[in-house]
Formats: structure tokens, C-alpha cells, sequence
């Protein structure tokens, strides 16, 4: 550590967290963006690069993509995850094969090769169930007839990111193929013990871990969520499975609890996240990767609102819910990210780092604009939502 | 009651839904945060749906309230079975009582029982925590706290001085 100049520049770095996250609020958009944004003006090649910080920074960042992760865990119930299944498993298949298609065919066409083109269809194929779910509160949308619908996706979407990162991730690390094969065998085994330990030992470990002191709790929370995550990561499953599959493990008041003892403890590591990513990538390669994010994107558009107006009619919903099923799935954000971030760590093509961060940009911002337009027409008595 | 359908929303909670007595269809959004939302839809659509209103845990048990819940007879009546070995009772003073006239500082009823008048009614009106300078009448109904054996004293109290 370099003394004052570390304190400086993270207190630098932190400052400018609180500035954007503040802007983002006053305008109600995701700093998702914003964050990612920084990210690239202060990370290597950026207007500022940072000198000393930015270990603790990459250090940070780890422990953001293991909360979101396990946030996203904590969110939904085992009650949530089994009928969410049950009802939608058929829309979500379609959400699957319509959105992540575009990724993958974009990654072969470019030359990157199966692997980096697989992880590029898990980025245009995933929603972003943070900015959705605000989104969703602040256009009053709660009580539409479609919004179940558009939840019970983004759950599938969820668990399908759960399955597919060990599986992506044992394709990156590569070696032949009987290596492959053991690594996935061994990748399926530790997912399907540690639900197997969540179903039959969940609420006994909530209970165990449980206290009327939130220190103790949170202590006890975060220790079973670091070990589990570094378990996994050692047995080369990624942290990221691990810490989402340590989310469903807790239940009951312990999960109530954790759920809103964690929210600020995220925010600042997830920041971080965001800003790391921006920070690995060099802004000069931005201008290259444009134009095929914007294809992407607009690609990425239209495919959603297909989803969602196809689902919204299978269900027999109106013309007006069908608009607002398709739109509201726009958006993508942190797990587009956090799939990026793995493949770029993982050292697949460097080319999908910049490509990733454009196609967030514009589509987290995007969707809940094009949310708003959708919502406009509608005749309403009273704006007291939001 | 109404029928109710449940219908979860996977990662912010449940929307009870009934139709009313006149065929509107109502909503009722039960976030996990606590906050409730009341949701109206259009008869003829729906698809359209009116967020009428947006309710914390405070707003909420205010409206039960206004609705006609009473909470605060609920709550009385949970605190008599709740606390033990505390009772909550109203005694009748008879225009024959020796205090018919005197105050409440005149009774002693604090010292003498450790029961503690909390209120007085009198006719359609309630005097919420009369101080010990209040002026008694015969046919005034005292409401008092405290435990079921001071309660009996204060009544024969009352009665006889």
C-alpha cells in the first residue's frame, strides 16, 4: 500500500461512485451504465489511468460479482424456482434459442471461435433482472396481468445462467477432450450437491446461522458465501455458481434478514464491479467494436419483444400487455457483465470485452426508455407510483 | 369474503386479486419489503391496470383502520390476553358512590389499589388520561389498568369509602 496516495485515489475513485450514482437516481436510469462508463475513462488508456488503487479495486471487484450472484440467490425461493419452471419452462426455452442465437451466430461470424461465441450468446441472451425489476416498480406495472409472466422468465433466465457458467466456464479453461468431459462431470456433481445439501440442509443451516445480532449474521453469512464460492472456484466451477447456488442455501427469517443487511454491502462491490470491467477495458477499442454492438443491440431488441409478445399471447393477454412484456425484457446490465467479465478473466477473446460493455450501454439504457415510451398512452387516473 | 387469487411474483412478492361487489377487478401488491400497492383495473380491459396508490407498513395499518378494522380494540383486546397478570376493565360509578363529585385524586386509587384510571367516559364522550384534579360524576364509567386483584379493591372501593 502507498499510504496517502491509496487513500487519495480510491477516495477519488469512491467519489466519483457517489456522483454517478446520485445522477442515476435524480434521472431514475441504472448506474449500471454510468458506472461502466467511468470504468473505461480511468482504466488503462483512459483519460486518468489509476496507479495504486487498483488492486484493492480488482480485489473489490471480486467480491461484487460473488454478491450479485448471491443476491440473485437469496431473491427467489425454492418454491419460486420449481414453479416458475413449471409453468414457463416452454417460453423460457424460446427466450433461450431467440435471444441467444444472434450472440453466438455474431461470435462465428467475427472469427472468435465456438467458446467465445458461446459466452457472446449468454450476453445478449440474458435480461437484466435488476433494472427490469425497477423498471417494473417505477412504471406502476406491478399489478398488470403480464408481469408474472415477465418474472417467471427472468427466474428461468437466472437459472439457466446457473447451469451454463460452470459449463462455459470448463470449456474456457479447454484441454482435451476426456479432460473436458471430467471437468463437466465433476462441475455437474458439486452443482447438484450443493442443491441437494440446500434442499434437505437449507433451513437448518438458516437457523444455525441465524442471530438477533446482525454483526453475528452477517458474519456467518458471508463466511458460508466465501468458502462456498471459493470451493467451487478451486474445483474449477467458477465462484460466481458457487455463490449463487450459497443464496438458495438460505431461507426463512435468515434469508429476510440477509436480503436487506446485504443490499448496501452490494451496491459498493457490485460498483465496483461494473467499474473494473470498464477499467480492463482499453477505450481505444471501443470505436472498433461499435457498430457490431449496435447490430447486436437492435437485434437484441427485437428479439425480446418477440419473446415477450409471443409468451404475452400464449397466455392470452391483450395487444397492449403483449407491447409491454416484449419491452420491458429489453434490458440487459449486470449478468451480461458478469459473463463478459468471466470469459475476459478467463482469457478468451479480448475482442468481447469492449463488445460486451457497448451492448450493456446501450441496452441498459434503451430498455427502460423504451419501457417509458410503451407505458405513455395509457390513460392514468393517478401518477402516485414511483 | 370474495374469492382471492394468489399470484406470485417470484422475487417481490405476492398480488392477491378479487373483484368487488360492483365488478371491478382490484389488486392488492404485497412487496417483500413491506410496501402494498393497490392496483385497479379497467372493466372492459384487462390489460389496463390504474396503481391507484402506494402504502408503507405505517399507511397501511392506517387504512385497515379507516376501513373499519378496528386495530385499536384489536390491540386492546390482544394486550389483556397478551400481558399477564395485567387486566384492563371499566367500572361504573353509581350516582350513590361517595366520589360522585370528587376528583380523582380524591379516591387515591393509585396509591391505595395501583390501579391506574385511564380514561373516563361519560355519556357519547371519552376523557382520555384524566390528571387527579378531574371532577367525577355518578354514572360515569372509569376505564382502568391494572391487575385483576387491584381492579376487585378499586371496585368496592368506589362503592363504599
Amino acid at each position: 500500500m502507498h499510504g496517502s496516495a491509496f487513500l487519495l485515489e480510491l477516495g477519488g475513485v469512491i467519489l466519483l461512485l457517489a456522483v454517478l450514482a446520485r445522477v442515476a437516481q435524480r434521472f431514475g436510469f441504472s448506474p449500471i451504465p454510468l458506472y461502466l462508463l467511468a470504468g473505461l475513462a480511468f482504466g488503462q488508456g483512459g483519460i486518468v489511468p489509476l496507479v495504486t488503487a487498483d488492486r484493492f479495486i480488482a480485489a473489490g471487484a471480486e467480491i461484487g460479482l460473488i454478491l450479485l450472484l448471491f443476491s440473485l440467490g437469496l431473491e427467489y425461493s425454492a418454491r419460486e424456482l420449481v414453479d416458475a419452471v413449471r409453468t414457463s419452462s416452454r417460453v423460457g426455452a424460446m427466450d433461450l434459442l431467440l435471444n441467444s442465437t444472434p450472440g453466438f451466430v455474431a461470435g462465428v461470424v467475427l472469427g472468435w471461435g465456438v467458446v467465445p461465441a458461446i459466452f457472446l450468446g449468454g450476453v445478449t441472451y440474458i435480461s437484466s433482472s435488476g433494472v427490469i425489476a425497477r423498471t417494473l416498480d417505477d412504471l406502476g406495472w406491478m399489478g398488470n396481468r403480464e408481469t408474472p409472466l415477465i418474472l417467471a422468465v427472468l427466474v428461468i433466465e437466472d437459472l439457466v445462467m446457473a447451469g451454463f457458467l460452470p459449463f462455459a466456464t470448463v470449456l474456457l479453461v479447454g484441454g482435451s477432450a476426456g479432460r473436458v468431459v471430467v471437468s463437466i462431470v465433476l462441475a455437474a456433481l458439486v452443482v447438484v450437491t450443493i442443491l441437494t445439501v440446500a434442499a434437505r440442509y437449507g433451513p437448518a443451516i438458516s437457523r444455525a446461522v441465524f442471530s438477533d445480532s446482525d454483526e453475528a449474521l452477517l458474519f456467518g453469512i458471508l463466511a458460508v458465501l466465501l468458502l462456498t464460492a471459493g470451493a467451487t472456484e478451486a474445483l474449477n466451477v467458477s465462484a460466481a455458481v458457487g455463490a449463487f447456488l450459497a443464496g438458495i442455501v438460505f431461507s426463512g427469517p435468515a434469508a429476510d434478514r440477509a436480503r436487506s443487511l446485504l443490499v448496501p454491502l452490494r451496491s459498493v462491490f457490485a460498483g465496483t464491479f461494473f467499474l473494473f470491467f470498464g477499467f480492463e477495458v482499453d477505450p481505444g477499442t471501443i470505436p472498433a467494436a461499435f457498430p457490431a454492438a449496435l447490430v447486436l443491440a437492435i437485434v437484441g431488441v427485437a428479439t425480446k419483444v418477440g419473446t415477450g409478445w409471443i409468451a404475452a399471447r400464449r397466455a392470452g393477454i391483450g395487444r397492449r400487455g403483449r407491447v409491454r412484456a416484449g419491452v420491458a425484457l429489453i434490458a440487459r446490465g449486470e449478468f451480461s457483465i458478469v459473463i463478459a467479465g468471466i470469459a475476459v478473466a478467463g482469457g478468451a477473446e479480448p475482442d468481447l470485452g469492449p463488445l460486451a460493455a457497448c451492448y450493456v450501454l446501450l441496452l441498459a439504457v434503451c430498455g427502460p426508455l423504451l419501457a417509458r415510451i410503451a407505458d405513455r398512452p395509457a390513460p392514468r387516473s393517478a401518477s402516485l407510483g414511483g | 369474503m370474495a374469492v382471492v387469487t394468489e399470484i406470485p411474483l417470484p422475487g417481490i412478492g405476492v398480488r392477491y386479486e378479487f373483484v368487488t361487489l360492483d365488478g371491478d377487478r382490484m389488486a392488492v401488491v404485497h412487496h417483500r419489503s413491506g410496501v402494498r400497492e393497490l392496483v385497479l383495473f379497467e372493466r372492459d380491459d384487462p390489460d389496463t391496470s390504474h396503481d391507484l396508490v402506494r402504502l408503507g407498513t405505517e399507511d397501511s395499518r392506517t387504512l385497515a383502520e379507516l376501513l373499519g378494522v378496528s386495530q385499536v380494540a384489536k390491540e386492546l383486546s390482544e394486550l389483556e390476553q397478551d400481558v399477564e397478570g395485567l387486566a384492563v376493565d371499566r367500572l361504573p360509578l353509581s350516582a350513590a358512590s361517595p366520589f360522585d363529585g370528587g376528583t380523582i385524586g380524591d379516591t387515591q386509587a393509585r396509591t391505595r389499589t395501583g390501579v391506574s384510571i385511564v380514561a373516563v367516559l361519560r355519556g357519547d364522550a371519552a376523557h382520555p388520561a384524566p390528571g387527579p384534579e378531574f371532577a367525577l360524576r355518578g354514572s360515569d364509567t372509569l376505564v382502568v389498568v391494572g391487575t385483576p386483584r387491584g381492579i376487585e379493591e378499586l371496585a368496592v372501593l368506589l362503592r363504599s369509602a
